[in-house]
């Protein structure tokens, strides 16, 4: 089962980080970057609206550089037939999507912290706000990297499936947008421990569903 | 090889609004082969998802014995990847010594891309995929689409020992597969 998911593990990685075949990581990286940038553009030079909204801005341009890989999530591997070849080995569904949400996790939820410093001094944000900023990225993503592979699992050879899937993730990430953005402004621990609950539930169901999806899927 | 056994009980199949098969009942032991022939659409490769659990069928039920292993039109390796790196996967999951590379004449292609292949090279890579998996129970979909003669031969070659070995193989094809003993199930007799 180990030998199973190491191999597994280090195909979706292949895959997912940087340079792999399904880059999810530099487009979504450079999105993120872009909007940090545009914002202030398109606000003015005034330091003291955009140090207080920018916190904010992060969250909305991290919650959206999250939804640009999902269409390189399942479907590709559906179609290539590797789900049907790990279920006749007995791989369940639910075990392969977990690996793809942690695969997906670490390729863009530690390069979306990082790329949070920079975009944090491009806003204007104080020390105190990027440390709360970044910890609530640690206990957001997670639960938006289940998300976004239970609803590419979800859109998975249906037309129109990516488009379909970035405005799916949109209303179930408010949960997340609000404590973790919520976290900011209230400056406290309970907006993180809340953003970390909401974190867990979508972590403990997104396998899950998703594996219930991808057989659905599979017909 | 253990032995081995696949059983379906009064299978039917339904796509769609369709139903394309019914009462249609199978007792396959070891060192058994059978041809499921029928025309294209009639549902040889529902019934094969169906007897490798791939797919629920609409009445009925299937057990078997044994793992088992499916080639169907799709190879399930990676594209981008070259050959070696592609088997190398499925090795690692499944038996790292048990490889048919040399025997199925791909040792030439080991760093050509996957993408580059032509269908006939790509059907002979997952039957690679299929003798490292060393199931006994084999499910072919098609196995001759895209081969020559010769990987043709080849192939017929290879179920045929599969079988002397004690395993099953199931070929759903339109075109002729010379094997020795070989048992044919015409869907047809099964349509509603």
């Amino acid at each position: 089962m180990i030998r199973v998911f190491t191999a597994l593990l280090s195909r979706d990685l292949g895959l997912l980080l940087l340079g792999g075949r399904r880059g999810g990581t530099v487009l979504p990286l450079l999105f993120f970057l872009s909007v940090a940038m545009l914002f202030p553009f398109a606000i003015g030079p005034d330091a003291p609206l955009l140090a207080q909204t920018g916190g904010g801005v992060i969250w909305v341009a991290a919650l959206l550089a999250a939804i640009l890989p999902l269409d390189r999530l399942i479907e590709p591997d559906l179609e290539l037939g590797f789900f049907d070849q790990w279920a006749l080995r007995g791989v369940s569904e639910e075990w392969t999507v977990a690996i793809r949400i942690l695969a997906h996790w670490l390729s863009f939820g530690p390069p979306l912290m990082l790329a949070a410093i920079p975009a944090a001094a491009l806003l204007g944000l104080s020390g105190e706000k990027l440390r709360l900023v970044e910890l609530g990225l640690l206990a957001g993503t997670p639960g938006l990297a289940a998300l976004g592979v239970t609803v590419a699992a979800l859109t998975a050879g249906l037309r129109g499936g990516a488009a379909l899937s970035g405005l799916l993730v949109i209303p179930l990430a408010v949960p997340l947008l609000i404590f973790g953005a919520g976290s900011l402004a209230s400056g406290g621990e309970s907006g993180l421990a809340l953003t970390g609950a909401v974190s867990l539930v979508l972590l403990a169901v997104g396998p899950f569903a998703a594996g219930a999806a991808v057989r659905a899927a599979r017909g | 090889m253990q032995e081995c056994r696949i059983a379906a009980r009064k299978l039917a199949c339904r796509r769609g609004d369709r139903l394309l098969f019914s009462a249609l009942s199978l007792d396959l032991t070891s060192g058994d082969a059978l041809h499921v022939a029928g025309a294209n659409g009639i549902g040889k490769s529902s019934l094969l998802r169906i007897l490798a659990g791939l797919l629920r069928p609409y009445a009925g039920d299937v057990s078997h014995n044994g793992v088992i292993g499916l080639i169907d039109e799709r190879a399930a390796l990676d594209p981008h990847l070259p050959l070696g790196a592609a088997l190398a996967f499925w090795q690692r999951i499944d038996h790292p010594s048990i490889t048919a590379i040399a025997q199925l004449g791909l040792s030439d292609l080991l760093d050509v891309p996957v993408r580059f292949l032509s269908t006939g090279q790509r059907k002979r890579a997952s039957l690679a995929r299929l003798i490292g998996q060393a199931a006994p129970i084999w499910l072919l979909d098609e196995p001759l689409n895209g081969l020559d003669t010769n990987a043709a031969r080849l192939t017929e070659e290879l179920a045929a020992q599969h079988c002397k070995n004690g395993g099953i193989c199931v070929i759903a094809s339109h075109q002729t597969f010379a094997l020795g003993g070989m048992k044919r199930l015409n869907l047809a007799d099964f349509m509603v």
